[in-house]
This record gives C-alpha cells, sequence and structure tokens, in this order.
C-alpha cells in the first residue's frame, strides 16, 4: 500500500526553489512530483494529486510584478481544473512567489478567483534574507491542518522583495475574524515586532494566510528552508527543531487522514 | 499603431530614494521626483485588447492605475519630465517577458519597449541635466527620449537595426608599413600589437591573400591578453636586487606554468580531476560527484555601468560552471568588490568615472538580481575600500558547482554538431574581451559597445535545458559564450579539429548584423554545445520544452581549420594551428625590496578608542547590509550562513553549504584578500591570502587537508617592469605557499591593466590577489561557528604574535605606510592549523575565529559582540617571538592565529593537543557582558560594553541599512 500523499510542484520559467521544497516533503513521507507547466499544459489533470505546490522563485523573472505571468498562465489555462482541484478539498501551498500567484489568481484568499490583496514592495524597498519570528493565532482556521504541534513561537527564514501584505479596505480585518491568517510575525515571546522582525511591512504583520477552509495556505516564509536541523542559524549552539518540516508532516499526516475517512 | 501605457503608483506620489538622491548629488531646495513605469505595444489589436493587457498583465489593480494612450508622447508631456529608454540593442528583459504574456494572450504584436518616466520638481535645468545622467539613466545604456522627434516615430523597430547587405570585406595589409599596421589595429579596437600585426601579415602573405575583416577579429580575439594571458604565457626577464645590493637575474618562460602550475602538479592531490584545464577546476567531492569551482573577475565593464557589468559578470561565470566537464549544475556563488571609500567627494571624480556609492550600490543590485533571479544561493564575498580602487575598481564573481563524476570531460569528435542555444545574439558587447586589455581614460567611456545587461531569466532557462540534456548524456562538449562570444568558444572546443561555421545560421534579435559582427559578439546567455545528429530530436524537445532557443549551425570537421560561411560564401578560413600559436612576448620585470622597518607607534595606556574605530572602519564593519540582499539560502543546503543570528549580527569566518541534499558531505568557502600588504611586498601578499582563506576554512570547521585554491589577480600594467616584478614575486608566493600547505590551485583568472589615468597621471590599484578556498566536509555536522558559546569558558590562542602591523589596518588607522609586513612561518602555520581542526573535531574547542584585519582585538571583540556574553584577556602569556608592546600584541596582522574557546573541564585536553604549538590561555568568557583587555602590566587596556562594541562594529554602514521608525500596529 502507498500512502504517501502525490503532490504535483508546478514550476517554470525562474521557478528556483522547487528542488528543496521536494526533498523536504519527501523527507516528511510526501510522493512529490516536479512538473514544468509547458508539460503540465500537455495533460492538465489533477485527479490523480491530493496537493498541490506552488514554490518560490521569480516566475519569469518577475519582471512585470512578482508571479503576475505564471498566474496569467494558470487562468488562462488551467481555471477549471484548479476550482475542481479546491472544491474536491484538497491542500493548496503557495510558497513565497506561489503566495504571490495565489494572491494574484484570486485563489487566496477566498477561493473565488478574485484578487482582493497583494503582496507589495517590501518597506525597504529591497530584497531581503533573514530569519524570523512567527506566531499562529489560535483561532487560525488552518492550525490544525498545517500548526499541530507548534509552540507559540516558530523560527523559519524569509527571502523576498515583495511581501508585505497589502489590500485596500478592512481586507486585514476581515481575514482576521474568519481565522484565515496563519502566521503573523512577531517577537521571540510571540508579540507584535517592527522591522526587521516584520521584515516587510506587512499590514497587522501577516505572514501567511488561509482559505476560510484553512485547506489553501499561501505564506512568504520558506518552510522548505526549515526543514533540517542545520538551517537553523546557530544550530552548533543549540539544537533546534526544524519547524518547517513539522509543517510538510502536518499537511502529509492531514491528508493520509482525509484518505482514511 | 503605437499604444503606451502608463502606470501610476495609487501608494505614493514622490520617490523618498530618487529625492535623497537629489539632494545627495549637492542640489539644494526642495527637490522631488516621481517615477513611473511606460509600455509601448505596436500592434494591430483593438484598444480593448490593449485595455485588458493593461489590466491582466500590467497593473497591480490593489496598488497600481493605468492610462492608456497612442503614439510616443503624451499630450500632457511637459518641462521637468523626462522619458527614458533603452539604447537600441541593448537588452530589455521586461519587454522580453511582457512579449512572452503576450503570446499567451494570443494577441498579435510587432514591437514591444518600455521606459522609465520621472516627473521632476524642484529643480533647476541646470540642477536636471547634472542629476539626469548620473541619477537616472545611464547615457552607456539608456537615453532620454527627444519627445520632438518621437512624436514623429511611427514604429518602434526603427529603434532596432537596419537591413544587412552582405558585402564580404577584406583588410588590406600586403603593403601595409608599421605605422599602416599600428593605424589598422587601433581603428579596428584590436589591441594587437604592431609586432602582432606584423605575424599576420607574414601568414597572409604566404597565403597570397589579404585577411577579411572577420579573420582578423577573430585572431584578436584569441590573442587577447583576456583569452591568451600573453603576459603569463610569455617571456619574462626579470631582475631582482637582493637586501645585500646583488642583482639576480633571470629568464622566465610561462610565469604560471613556471609558479603555481608547477606547485599543482608537485603537490600531486589525489582529490584534482581536471585543473587549469576546463572553464573552472574540478576536484572530488564524494564517489558519485565531483565540485568544481571559477572565479572570474569583470572590473572594466563595472566601472563604466555598475549594475549590467556586475550582473553579467555573474552571469558569466554561472555560464562557466554550467560549461564545465560535460555540464556542472551551480550551487554557490561569492562576490568581492574592492572600491574606493564611499565618502570620497565628487569633486575628486575623475570625469566620466560614477561615484562609489554609485558604484557600490549598482554592482550590489546587479549581482543580487541576476544571483537570486538563478536561484543560486550567493554565500560568500568580502568588499574593501581603498582610495587606489577609484577610477578602476574590482569585482570578482565566482561559482561552484556540482557534476556527476562520469562528466567530468569533454569529448570532440569529427561530424559532431555545432550548436548555440539560449538567448539570441544582438550587438552586445562587441570587443569586450580586447577592450578589458585596455587601460581605462576618458575615452574609453564612448566604447559604448563593450557593455551589456544580463538577463538572468534567460539563462535560468538555458541552465534548466542544459542539465536535463547532462543528465541524459544528450552532447559530449559544451563550453559558455564569454568574451569573444562564438569566436573564441567554437575555435577552442574545436581547436583540436576543425569546424565550419554558417554564421547566417546564429539566430539574431535584430538585423542589420555583420558576419563578423555575428561570430564576435558577446550577447550574454548564450553556450555552445556539439552533439550528435542522433541526439538532435531529444535536445531539440527539452529545449522547446523549456523555452530555449537551439539552433545547429555548423559541423567539426578534421581538417585542422576555422572556416566561417555567410551566404554559402567563405568569410574566413584560418589554420587552427596559426590561430593558437601565440606570439611569444617579452616583457621586462624587476623587483627591488623595500627596507622593512618596524614601526614605533605611540604607546598608550588605554587602546579603547583604536578597537573601536578599527571595529567602526569599513573594512571591518559587517556588510550584512549586502548579504541579506542576496538569497543565501535557496537550494536548502545552508550549514554555515555567512552572517548569522536572528536578532542580533554574528560574525562567520567561512559558508558551508550542502551541494546535495542526498549526502551529508558539505563545501567549505574561505577568502583572502590583503592587497595593502603588497605594498611591502607581494610574495608576502600572497602568503598571507592564502594564509588567510585558509584560516577561514579551519575556523569554520573545514580541513585543509581536502582544500583546494583559486587565483585571481588584478594588477596594474604589466608593461611596467615594476609591477610586473610584483607580480613575478606574488605568483612565487603563490607556488611556495600553495606546496608548504599542500593544497593546489585549481583554477585562476588574471586581469591587468587595471589603472586609470588622470591628468596624465597613471594612477595602478594595489597588486590585488584574490584567493579563494574551499574544502570539503565529510559531514555537514562538522562544522563550527565563531560566537562565544557559554560563560566561563576558556579562550586560548593559537599562534605566535610578531611586530607585524606593514598593511596593517591599524597602522593605516595611524596613517602609517611602511612598516614590517606580516610572514606566514613555515615552522609552525600548518601544524597550527592542523591542531585547531583537531581539537574542533574532537570537541575539545566549541568555537573559533581566525585573527585578520585589526588582529588580536578586533577577532576577540567580534567573537564577543557576536553572542550575549563578556570576555576577560590577558596579554601578558600571549606566546611572541620579541618584546611586544601592548598595542602591537592587540594589532598585530601575524598570519597563522587563531582564537578557540574551550570548555574548562577539556582543559587538560587542550593542552595535550596544543602540545609543541605556540599558544596560551588568553581568556575566559564572562557572564557580565563587558570585554576588558589587561595589559602586560596588569593594567586595563581595553574596558567596553558588549554594547557599545556592537554599536561601533554595526554603526558603519547604517544608512545602508533600512531602518524603519515605527513597527505596523497588529
Amino acid at each position: 500500500m502507498n500512502d504517501s500523499p502525490a503532490v504535483l510542484i508546478l514550476r517554470t520559467a525562474g521557478t528556483n526553489c522547487e528542488k528543496e521544497t521536494a526533498a523536504a516533503l519527501s523527507a516528511a513521507g510526501a510522493a512529490p512530483r516536479v512538473m514544468h507547466l509547458h508539460a503540465f499544459k500537455k495533460d492538465p489533470s489533477l485527479s490523480r494529486y491530493q496537493m498541490i505546490c506552488f514554490p518560490g522563485g521569480f516566475s519569469y523573472g518577475d519582471d512585470l510584478g512578482a508571479g503576475k505571468i505564471f498566474s496569467l498562465e494558470l487562468m488562462l489555462w488551467f481555471r477549471r481544473e484548479l476550482e475542481r482541484f479546491i472544491q474536491n478539498g484538497r491542500l493548496v501551498l503557495g510558497i513565497c512567489n506561489g503566495f504571490q500567484i495565489l494572491a494574484n489568481t484570486g485563489i487566496l484568499p477566498d477561493a473565488d478567483f478574485r484578487q482582493k490583496f497583494t503582496l507589495a514592495e517590501n518597506k525597504s524597498a529591497r530584497f531581503e534574507d533573514r530569519w524570523v519570528h512567527l506566531t499562529c493565532p489560535a483561532e487560525a482556521a488552518g492550525r490544525e491542518i498545517w500548526c499541530r504541534g507548534m509552540p507559540r513561537v516558530i523560527d523559519l527564514p524569509v527571502a523576498h522583495g515583495e511581501g508585505r501584505v497589502y489590500a485596500d479596505g478592512p481586507v486585514t480585518e476581515r481575514l482576521r475574524e474568519r481565522g484565515q491568517i496563519l502566521f503573523h510575525y512577531c517577537d521571540r515571546n510571540g508579540s507584535s515586532a517592527a522591522y526587521p522582525l516584520n521584515p516587510n511591512g506587512s499590514l497587522a504583520a501577516v505572514a501567511g494566510i488561509t482559505d476560510p477552509s484553512g485547506r489553501i495556505l499561501g505564506l512568504m516564509p520558506h518552510p522548505e528552508r526549515g526543514a533540517f536541523a542545520h538551517h537553523y542559524p546557530g544550530w552548533q549552539n543549540e539544537p533546534k527543531i526544524p519547524w518547517g518540516m513539522q509543517l510538510f508532516r502536518n499537511a502529509v499526516q492531514y491528508l493520509q487522514q482525509v484518505n482514511c475517512t | 499603431m503605437i499604444w503606451r501605457i502608463d502606470v501610476f503608483s495609487k501608494e505614493n506620489g514622490s520617490s523618498a530614494d530618487i529625492s535623497a538622491q537629489i539632494r545627495d548629488m549637492g542640489v539644494g531646495g526642495n527637490p522631488r521626483a516621481a517615477l513611473r513605469k511606460v509600455y509601448f505595444l505596436e500592434t494591430d489589436a483593438s484598444r480593448e485588447d490593449i485595455a485588458r493587457v493593461a489590466e491582466e498583465v500590467l497593473i497591480n489593480p490593489i496598488l497600481e492605475r493605468g492610462e492608456i494612450t497612442s503614439g510616443m508622447v503624451r499630450a500632457d508631456h511637459g518641462a521637468g519630465e523626462l522619458l527614458v529608454m533603452y539604447n537600441p540593442g541593448v537588452c530589455d528583459p521586461t519587454a522580453l517577458s511582457l512579449d512572452r504574456a503576450l503570446k499567451d494572450m494570443e494577441i498579435p504584436v510587432s514591437a514591444v519597449r518600455t521606459a522609465r518616466h520621472y516627473r521632476l520638481e524642484g529643480l533647476s535645468p541646470e540642477a536636471v541635466a547634472l542629476c539626469a545622467p548620473r541619477l537616472f539613466y545611464n547615457p552607456l545604456i539608456e537615453h532620454v527620449v527627444d519627445p520632438a522627434a518621437a512624436e514623429r516615430v511611427v514604429s518602434l523597430n526603427e529603434f532596432q537595426g537596419q537591413q544587412y547587405r552582405f558585402q564580404r570585406r577584406t583588410v588590406p595589409l600586403a603593403a601595409a608599413d608599421r605605422d599602416a599596421l599600428r593605424a589598422v589595429s587601433e581603428q579596428g579596437c584590436l589591441s594587437l600589437s604592431t609586432e602582432e600585426m606584423e605575424i599576420i601579415q607574414e601568414y597572409f602573405r604566404a597565403l597570397k591573400r589579404d585577411p577579411t575583416d572577420c579573420e582578423l577579429e577573430t585572431i584578436a580575439v584569441l590573442w587577447s591578453e583576456h583569452c591568451a594571458h600573453k603576459t603569463f604565457r610569455g617571456l619574462i626577464e626579470y631582475r631582482e636586487r637582493h637586501a645585500d645590493g646583488t642583482e639576480h637575474k633571470e629568464e622566465i618562460r610561462n610565469l604560471l606554468k613556471s609558479t603555481i602550475m608547477r606547485a599543482t602538479r608537485e603537490i600531486d592531490s589525489p582529490g584534482c580531476v581536471s585543473v587549469f584545464e576546463d572553464n573552472s577546476g574540478i576536484v572530488k567531492f564524494d564517489e558519485h560527484s565531483h565540485v568544481c569551482c571559477k572565479v572570474e573577475t569583470h572590473n572594466h565593464p563595472s566601472s563604466l555601468e555598475p549594475y549590467g557589468g556586475a550582473s553579467t559578470g555573474i552571469g558569466g561565470v554561472i555560464r562557466d560552471i554550467l560549461g564545465t566537464g560535460r555540464g556542472a549544475r551551480p550551487f554557490a556563488n561569492l562576490d568581492v568588490f574592492c572600491f574606493s571609500p564611499w565618502d570620497t567627494g565628487y569633486e575628486e571624480l575623475p570625469p566620466g568615472i560614477l561615484h562609489p556609492k554609485r558604484i557600490i550600490q549598482g554592482v550590489v543590485r546587479g549581482v543580487r538580481d541576476y544571483g537570486n533571479r538563478m536561484g543560486i544561493p550567493t554565500i560568500a564575498g568580502a568588499v574593501i575600500f581603498e582610495r587606489r580602487f577609484l577610477g578602476n575598481p574590482l569585482v570578482f564573481c565566482g561559482t561552484l558547482g556540482i557534476m556527476p563524476a562520469q562528466r567530468a570531460f569533454k569529448e570532440v569528435r569529427e561530424g559532431d554538431l555545432v550548436v548555440v542555444c539560449g538567448a539570441r545574439t544582438g550587438r552586445d558587447g562587441i570587443h569586450g574581451a580586447t577592450f578589458s586589455s585596455q587601460e581605462l581614460d576618458e575615452s574609453t567611456v564612448n566604447l559604448t559597445s563593450a557593455v551589456q545587461i544580463g538577463n538572468p531569466i534567460e539563462e535560468k532557462k538555458l541552465t534548466e535545458a542544459v542539465l536535463r540534456s547532462a543528465d541524459r548524456d544528450l552532447f559530449h562538449a559544451i563550453t559558455d559564450c564569454g568574451a569573444g562570444g562564438l569566436s573564441s568558444a567554437v575555435s577552442e572546443l574545436a581547436g583540436e579539429h576543425g569546424v565550419v561555421v554558417d554564421l547566417d545560421k546564429v539566430p539574431l534579435k535584430y538585423t542589420g548584423l555583420s558576419y563578423t559582427e555575428i561570430w564576435i559578439s558577446e550577447s550574454q546567455e548564450r553556450m555552445v554545445l556539439f552533439c550528435t545528429e542522433q541526439n538532435r530530436p531529444a535536445l531539440e524537445e527539452i529545449f522547446a520544452e523549456e523555452d530555449v532557443e537551439f539552433t545547429v549551425i555548423g559541423r567539426v570537421t578534421a581538417d585542422h581549420t576555422l572556416r566561417l560561411r555567410y551566404a554559402r560564401e567563405t568569410v574566413a578560413e584560418l589554420d587552427m594551428e596559426f590561430l593558437f600559436t601565440l606570439p611569444r612576448i617579452t616583457k621586462q620585470a624587476q623587483w627591488e625590496p623595500v627596507a622593512q622597518t618596524r614601526h614605533s607607534f605611540a604607546e598608550r595606556a588605554v587602546y579603547t578608542g583604536e578597537l573601536l574605530d578599527l571595529l567602526a572602519a569599513p573594512n571591518v564593519a559587517p556588510k550584512d547590509w549586502i548579504i541579506r540582499q542576496y538569497d543565501h539560502e535557496v537550494q536548502g543546503g545552508s550549514v554555515g550562513k555567512p552572517f548569522g543570528g536572528i536578532e542580533h549580527p554574528v560574525i562567520a569566518d567561512a559558508s558551508v553549504v550542502r551541494p546535495d541534499l542526498a549526502s551529508d558531505r558539505a563545501v567549505a568557502v574561505g577568502i583572502g584578500l590583503c592587497p595593502w600588504y603588497s605594498d611591502i611586498d607581494p610574495y608576502w601578499m600572497a602568503a598571507a591570502a592564502i594564509d588567510e582563506a585558509l584560516r577561514n576554512l579551519v575556523a569554520a570547521g573545514a580541513s585543509i587537508e581536502t582544500a583546494y585554491l583559486l587565483d585571481n589577480f588584478s594588477w596594474g600594467s604589466p608593461d611596467d617592469p615594476k609591477l610586473l616584478g610584483g607580480l613575478v614575486r606574488a605568483c612565487r608566493g603563490c607556488a611556495d605557499f600553495s606546496t608548504y600547505f599542500r593544497v593546489p590551485f585549481v583554477s585562476g583568472k588574471d586581469s591587468l591593466y587595471n589603472e586609470y589615468l588622470i591628468d596624465d597621471r597613471r594612477i595602478a590599484v594595489p597588486g590585488t590577489l584574490l584567493v579563494t578556498a574551499f574544502s570539503v566536509l565529510e559531514h555537514w555536522n562538522q562544522t563550527r561557528s565563531a560566537e562565544l558559546k557559554a560563560s566561563g569558558n576558556l579562550l586560548y590562542i593559537v599562534g605566535e604574535t610578531r611586530a607585524e602591523l606593514g598593511g596593517s589596518e591599524y597602522a593605516r588607522q595611524q596613517g602609517q605606510a611602511g612598516g614590517v609586513v606580516p610572514k606566514v612561518d613555515r615552522r609552525t602555520a600548518k601544524q597550527n592549523m592542523e591542531a585547531v581542526i583537531r581539537m574542533m573535531r574532537r570537541g575539545t574547542a566549541v568555537s573559533c575565529h581566525d585573527l585578520s584585519e585589526g588582529g588580536l582585538a578586533v577577532a576577540a571583540a567580534e567573537m564577543c559582540t557576536s553572542s550575549q556574553f563578556g570576555l576577560r584577556g590577558f596579554l601578558a602569556e600571549l606566546p611572541r617571538d620579541d618584546s611586544l608592546s601592548d598595542g602591537e600584541l592587540l594589532f598585530s596582522e601575524s598570519p597563522s592565529r587563531f582564537l578557540l574557546e574551550v570548555p574548562p573541564q577539556r582543559k587538560t585536553e587542550a593542552e595535550r593537543e596544543l602540545k609543541g604549538i605556540s599558544h596560551a590561555v588568553f581568556g575566559c568568557v564572562s557572564p557580565d557582558r563587558e570585554f576588558r583587555v589587561f595589559g602586560q602590566n596588569g593594567n586595563e587596556v581595553i574596558g567596553v560594553t558588549n554594547e557599545r562594541l556592537r554599536q561601533a562594529w554595526y554603526g558603519t554602514f547604517k544608512e545602508f541599512r533600512y531602518r524603519q521608525e515605527t513597527a505596523e500596529a497588529r
């Protein structure tokens, strides 16, 4: 019996985190498959997968805005397949550039394919790679799927130039009310914090959000870069649990349970 | 017709960043500048279609709004507005991406262009004229659109090439005298000496014909300093005066072979697979894989167009790795810069030279945007500041790669297809190879075709296509198009066989290129590979899926002839042997030793101020503001980060990374660079640079037994006997200490003529040698870090301190030239390193930091301020060779020294393991966050809080860091 959930990792020109994301997913017990958008276009069937992952990178160079052309192609070619996949209760994970794609296409926040927020240029106006602290609110809808077994504060790295959650009007308030904020940037005690701990100036220090069901997750931090013991800065001082791996394991376990029932 | 879409930001009208830069230029008042993006589409599509493009592709609806107009110039274009566009032929990556989106949307367009629009307020016309070419555009690659002329433009293609009418051109040489030969070389920008021109004349006289322009250009490329390394491989008449006044004369045949390569051969390391042969040096990683490494210099273009220069620099060295063996996967980048201090006054700038601040920011952005988009972590680097780099900054870019062991060697066979793949060929960077062999002067600034812009996404696609093909073994030789473009790539790869190429098959970016331009163009993001007819369909399928062009342009022959055709006519026919037989040139070199007298520094009771100044010195202060802009964790292999810590900055010696997540092995990278020692003696500079690079490795936990070295020389003109004499000394230093440490050089690169003329005064850069060292760790968990670990631990110093402060950070701070140069002690250096590694592997030592710029005081302070602890140190017991003052003990830069943190319960073991090694307990880690050092008389010579150390160390570059006053409320 093969109970490794099948994960499709979609890549295109400029995607650059697909290999380590696949490595982390494999280590977490999934069966990932990396596929180029062009190859997928030849046979755009999602039925054999239980999860889709949009990995980090600079799709098409992000020359026209982060994830812009990747989003356009998804909407032009695969919108129907994606709708069906989401309705079937499968998982979707967008990391960094993948989060930007989920935002552009309107898959997040409400899976209605209408863009409601964006990931704008960092307040610092530059790309930054640094580790941050994250906290998951108790009321988060996706907590049981993605954050089981995690302490109040975990650490993961971010690496992006456009990661500032920004929206017109009270979008973040609504996200909070509906438990759609999965991760906030915070200090080491879980309290709100200024730059650099909020690395991009996100509204309400939002680092990751889900749809109301919690099954679609987009986040700027890179769980695949906090997946092995040596990823953590200062691992030589005290061993740390790589919480990025826990996030992938949680997803795998969730899919295995859904499968059983 | 031409549609124009202007994209306005909803968030804010003016850019604070640009306004600040204008004020920086010394422009008074309250200048403001607003920037917006502009797109031009030439198409028959309807306005509705254009609106759709704007909405779905060009505008972020949350942040932006767009306005669609027709024609190049908007009716409201007024004074104080600048529309900046790329010059014809300059690569425009955004336009290429937009073109791709339009194809997806099935909207046909005949041309796409992008522009930037500036609206300036509060600036006089004179201030605009001053600021515009310095801040808003670079005239080398961009121009401001003249609205009156642009209104008449009916097609965007007017900006591109004209039609090309083929005409075979020859250059009359047969009857030319020396003056005429020199004129041919100069007017053609060939950088060939008159003697070389005579050899060429001779060759064609024998053939009873004149060369074509293309033949002459091909010879110029292959004989250029850049491709042929004439100085390093030529004949040098070397004279060295000894201290006793006697002179030693000798003839050096091939400096490189007789020094650095000889050392490598003598060491005969079992780990070396292919050294000094391929595009990079290849060594063993484990039983399945090899790693390779190459570092390139990219000085000249970076001084003129920092962003484009740096991005093409990193792009080029990545292709070197991709083109090593039969294809290696790049897994780490490194970048090293030498600039003039950023507080250089604008009035000091020579004409045509950019301000160092602009060069620094441009170079960093160039590396960042290219490296990050390639998905290769930039893990190591260094930045140093020195006035002599003003007119000629140095930019070194390096890449490491990994490949399956069976892919280490290329094979070229008669009948192979010659393929060019990747980007199309344009007029980019023509004469780059010959250009980099010239000194810079004001006229250089007009050589616009030498500067190129990189397109990382093109290279990323190319990388994926090449590596997928390599994994299936579909080609058997590959190399990159670097300096000289196709001319050097194809000729070098097929040099031992012969080749015929149809230049009219090469895909072009635009029409109008002559056959010669096609052959020597240095358009970026292209590779050449050789494959069989049989593998062609499989290759074409992979390249199509990755959306990369793949074009067969010729075939390998067996006639030892380079034959080029255009429109079925032969435009070049050269004997390979002639092409690759370099004319031997003879150069004069002379070395006169500088008397080394010990500095007499003023003795002080307290050195706290000196230490704080050294920590704040730009060469010492942390460059986290650069490192954090680089993605240093992509690929998921990060083990030892270039700069650690979450909330506090943490120093690191070498970076460590796992190139292959299926293996526990890791690679550490260290850097040695100390050009100031060259002013005293380049021999010891080279020794110190090797020692420093190896110390970095050792401090991070990597052994020198599995280490390899790369050399990158950046020197002034080799036609100056004194400078060349210094270069000979440096090469000998490399050879002697490579042999001594038993660590071989596996690859290298030289860049000569790094000088600049100001008012007829020649300013050469200091003789600079960058040594890159890398080492393979058996397991990533052998990696160690430098910050203090626990209160109560002991701090050992390993290695002898001598009164060696010549060229040191402290001597320069005190304004003292000369002095005694730090020397690597052949009796102890290697033993010190071996002992340190042993102690870390056994767990006797829990952290380690090497002593370099600023000596013991700076190293101890860095360990302390990277931690939450304090430190007590005592100078009285330090091992030394002579009587030294407290200041000398604190700041001497004697090589081969380390600080080791040892838990008190391991003291006996530590003493046992350090038996026979110069060492002492320097002090201990304290819980109080105070840094105190006591002098030889027991008095406190440094006393300061950890916090104050951090302020000094971390404060220097605050203007380059982003600071946010208030957090967004949760």
